[in-house]
């Protein structure tokens, strides 16, 4: 295994990484709209639109991204995962364009007004809210179908239920699902209440911040208890080496911190803990994994020859070097006061 | 329905209806951007008016845009995993620069339809830009990797990447160059007139329109010029085709024998069955003469190769005089309003000609569908043309005929929404205009 194929890989997690925190928080947004009605449920519809608006379609791109790493540089494991996972990359990709179309014919419609309201059918609303629970359910499907190590090249003469349902409708793969709906959920509430001025919205968002975040602490746990059958290697690996325990261990200090800080009202150091604890999750996923892409068959040693490695590794360093300071001027204009140091 | 079929059916549907998008999203901030400029120097506000209408109809576009795309970027492994695992390397960086195009897109999009009253109007002008720019990027590298399906390198004897293949080279090959250019134009032509029919609709009904009027302008300049130059392009891309896939080309020209001074073939139906072209109209030599600018020249027709290569002809040849009557009569029109601009005869006032943007206006976006139904059927039965038949790449997943149509409800509803939302943003603008949506651009 080579520098470059590390390297590679290491960005492809990083990819995933990015989207999870960006990308998958924006669906979090969309799972709080399912939740906005009452009193002040326009208010809160203005805050998610007005905090996903300008960002989303930038955010997304880490998915290509990710993608894009995948194929071009580790083409067997994007062919077994494509053919193994079509159906629910399929439905995933349903709740994508149906997040994405219903978000912008309801903002940018003629009538819409930054204060939330619009005069289109309200159906958007739910089309909006019920694909920003469907998307990150079947994103957390597909992860948990890989990690699971059923998703290997299962002979053609097998059965259609083994080669193309049973990899990813099993407890394990439905555990990591419900995971990440309450993960992405979670990491958007507590951007929201950092992000709200109104006091009322900042509480709520407080309040779910906290729920989401011991149902986040539950749903690992349920995932972790379901690996032991659904994904051995993984359980082995968070189990039975030194970092998996301490991964584990840290991941769930840091959701504590961020419980403490969001009892405390400390909505800075809550966001903190809450996004390196979803970082240290995915990496120890990630490094429980290593060095497999699929288990138990391919690794990343199963990549494309050295040339391709080359130009995407240098397009992937170049373009960042170009893309991070865009997406923070990005950033520094509609969340300027919600940065650090803004 | 066979599997292979409804793989190719749900391939064609996707990319059919992002194709819409990504041409309406590689002119349209061209577009914006020149309304935008002529408010910067000449602070028209009819100007500020329409790059903020246009911007605000595009987002929709934009979105949509982007969503299709991204379920074309999982499709290729979904329906064609052996492709991908065959091609990624070679054409996966192709997709990984488009994938910067697209950041950069997305980023300075948010920051230009959101950005207008937070940031200097220069800046938000060259947000507009550099969207601009993506878009056509994007355009770039796709094309590119299309290009190389049709005209692969790089491959070593066994069909896997050669030994010293270098993935950048399909950027330098002519094929790219003619298909990128003939798409870029196409995008720009496509959207300009459509645009221009849509405000010529409306200043029939409100002739002394500052605000259509201009919009008119900008889409006839925007869409004109590339309207005169796709026959051209046409011709170059056509000559490129008959180099590297002449079974393409034989079927595009519905040329059974190979001749000697062959005729061109305007129109007609081919039957593959008895060899012959009926109902058309033959220009004599004239396909030699296009083709090598020799009316004795050879042209390979579809006797030279087996009958199981042939891609299916009927489609190609009909397909290919559609875009060509389509692109014909966007020449003629264009033509036409130039020639009253250079009489200095204002070209809203006459009213026929008002008409004829009305009805050109969906020629274009007809002309890019059958042009890549040229394409890829032109292809067949290659998905990497003597390299690797469809056949061989169709995922082995039963029952796709469930997902085709599941994706092709989809698409038929997403196209009804597109055009609800648009046609609200149309209605809007066709009555009296309310100084009072504008955002003001801060100063
Ligand atoms: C506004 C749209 C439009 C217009 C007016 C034209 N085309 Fe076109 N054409 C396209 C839009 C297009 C396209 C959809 O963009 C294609 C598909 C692939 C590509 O790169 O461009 C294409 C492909 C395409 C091809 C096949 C290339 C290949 O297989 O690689 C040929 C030979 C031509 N065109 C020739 C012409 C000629 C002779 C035209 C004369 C007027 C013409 N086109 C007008
Ligand atoms: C967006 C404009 C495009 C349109 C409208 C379009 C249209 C089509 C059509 C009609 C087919 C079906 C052909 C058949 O099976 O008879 C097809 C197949 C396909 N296209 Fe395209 N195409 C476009 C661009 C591209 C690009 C840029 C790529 C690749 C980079 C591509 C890759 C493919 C593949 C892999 C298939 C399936 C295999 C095959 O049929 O050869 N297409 N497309
Ligand atoms: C196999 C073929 C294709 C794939 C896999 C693909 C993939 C994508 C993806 C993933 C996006 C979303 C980017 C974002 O999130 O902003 C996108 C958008 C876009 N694509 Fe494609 N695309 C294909 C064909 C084409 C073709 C043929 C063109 C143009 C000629 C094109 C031009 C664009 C443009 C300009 C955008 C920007 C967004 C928009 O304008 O709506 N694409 N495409």
């Amino acid at each position: 295994m080579g520098a470059l194929e590390l390297f590679l890989g290491a960005s492809l997690v990083g990819a995933l990484t990015f989207y999870l925190l960006t990308g998958g928080a924006d669906f979090g947004a969309g799972v709080w709209s399912l939740f906005a009605f009452g009193r002040n449920a326009q208010k809160q519809r203005a805050l998610i639109d007005h905090a996903i608006g300008p960002i989303w379609e930038a955010n997304h791109v880490w998915l290509i991204v990710a993608v894009t790493i995948l194929f071009t540089a580790f083409p067997p494991a994007f062919a077994v995962i494509a053919t193994g996972l079509h159906i629910p990359l399929s439905v995933m990709l349903l709740g994508i364009v149906l997040r994405g179309t219903a978000f912008a014919v309801r903002t940018h419609d003629i009538t819409s007004q930054t204060d939330g309201s619009s005069t289109t059918p309200v159906i958007w609303r739910y089309v909006f809210a019920g694909s920003s629970v469907i998307t990150p359910a079947l994103l957390g499907v597909n992860l948990g179908a890989v990690a699971s190590g059923r998703l290997t090249e299962v002979s053609s003469t097998a059965s259609f239920t083994d080669r193309f349902i049973a990899p990813w409708l099993a407890p394990f793969p439905l555990s990591v699902g419900i995971l990440t709906i309450v993960l992405v959920a979670y990491l958007a509430a507590v951007y929201l209440l950092v992000e709200a001025h109104d006091p009322d919205l900042r509480t709520l968002f407080t309040r779910r911040a906290m729920i989401s975040c011991g149902a986040v602490v539950l749903a690992a746990a349920v995932a972790l208890w379901q690996a032991r059958r659904g994904a051995p290697e993984i359980y082995a690996g968070l189990r039975h080496t030194v970092m998996g325990p301490l991964a584990v261990a840290v991941a769930f200090g840091l959701h504590l911190g961020a419980f403490v800080a969001l009892w405390n009202a400390r909505a800075w150091a809550a966001r903190w803990c809450a996004v390196t604890g979803a970082v240290v999750m995915l990496w120890g996923w990630a490094l429980s994994q290593f060095p497999f892409l699929v288990e138990p068959h391919l690794t990343i040693s199963n990549a494309a020859p050295p040339p391709t490695l080359h130009v995407l590794a240098l397009s992937l360093l170049l373009g960042s070097m170009v893309l991070f300071p865009l997406l923070y001027y990005l950033y520094r204009i509609f969340k300027g006061r919600v940065l650090p140091g803004g | 329905m066979t599997d292979l079929l409804a793989a190719r059916t749900q391939m064609a549907m996707s990319l059919g209806f992002h194709i819409i998008f990504a041409a309406l999203g590689i002119a349209m901030p061209a577009m914006i951007a020149t309304a935008e400029w002529r408010w910067l120097r000449k602070g028209d506000r009819d100007a500020l008016a329409l790059a903020q209408r246009w911007s605000k109809g595009t987002a929709v576009l934009f979105a949509v845009g982007a969503v299709s795309g991204t379920v074309l970027s999982f499709e290729l492994g979904l329906l064609w995993p052996a492709f991908m695992e065959r091609a990624g390397p070679l054409i996966g960086p192709l997709f990984a620069l488009e994938g910067f195009a697209f950041f950069t897109e997305a980023i300075f999009l948010g920051i230009y339809v959101y950005g207008w009253s937070r940031i200097s109007p220069w800046m938000h002008f060259v947000s507009g830009l550099a969207v601009a720019a993506s878009g056509i990027a994007s355009a770039w590298f796709v094309v590119t990797a299309n290009a190389w399906m049709n005209a692969p390198i790089g491959l070593g004897p066994e069909g896997g990447p050669s030994a010293q293949f270098d993935p950048l080279a399909p950027l330098r090959h002519p094929v790219a160059w003619h298909e990128t250019g003939h798409m870029l134009l196409a995008a720009f032509a496509a959207t300009g007139f459509l645009v221009a029919g849509i405000h010529a609709w409306a200043l029939l009904r409100d002739p002394r329109s500052g605000f259509h009027r201009l919009a008119l302008m900008i889409a006839l300049a925007v869409g004109g010029v590339p309207a005169l130059l796709q026959p051209l392009s046409g011709d170059l891309i056509a000559r490129t085709v008959a180099d590297h896939q002449p079974a393409k080309l034989a079927a595009m020209e519905a040329l059974f024998q190979t001749e000697r001074g062959a005729d061109f073939i305007v129109g007609g139906i081919a039957d593959t069955e008895t060899r012959t072209v009926s109902y058309a109209v033959r220009i004599p030599k004239g396909l030699s003469l296009l083709l090598h600018g020799d009316p004795r020249a050879e042209v390979t027709g579809l006797d030279r190769f087996p009958r199981e290569d042939w891609p299916p002809v009927t489609v190609v040849h009909m397909a290919f005089q559609l875009m060509v009557a389509c692109g014909l009569l966007m020449t003629t029109v264009a033509v036409w309003s130039g020639w009253r601009a250079l009489r200095g005869w204002r070209i809203e006032d006459d009213r026929r000609l008002l008409y004829a943007f009305i009805l050109t206006a969906p020629l274009g976006f007809v002309a890019i569908e059958a042009g890549w139904v040229v394409t890829e059927v032109g292809r067949q039965p290659w998905i990497i043309d003597h390299v690797m038949r469809t056949s061989e790449a169709v995922t082995p997943m039963p029952g796709l005929w469930i997902p085709m149509v599941t994706f092709s409800i989809l698409y038929v509803m997403l196209a009804g929404v597109v055009c609800w939302a648009m046609w609200r943003h149309i209605a809007a603008t066709a009555g009296p205009l309310s100084p009072a949506s504008l955002k003001e651009p801060v100063s």
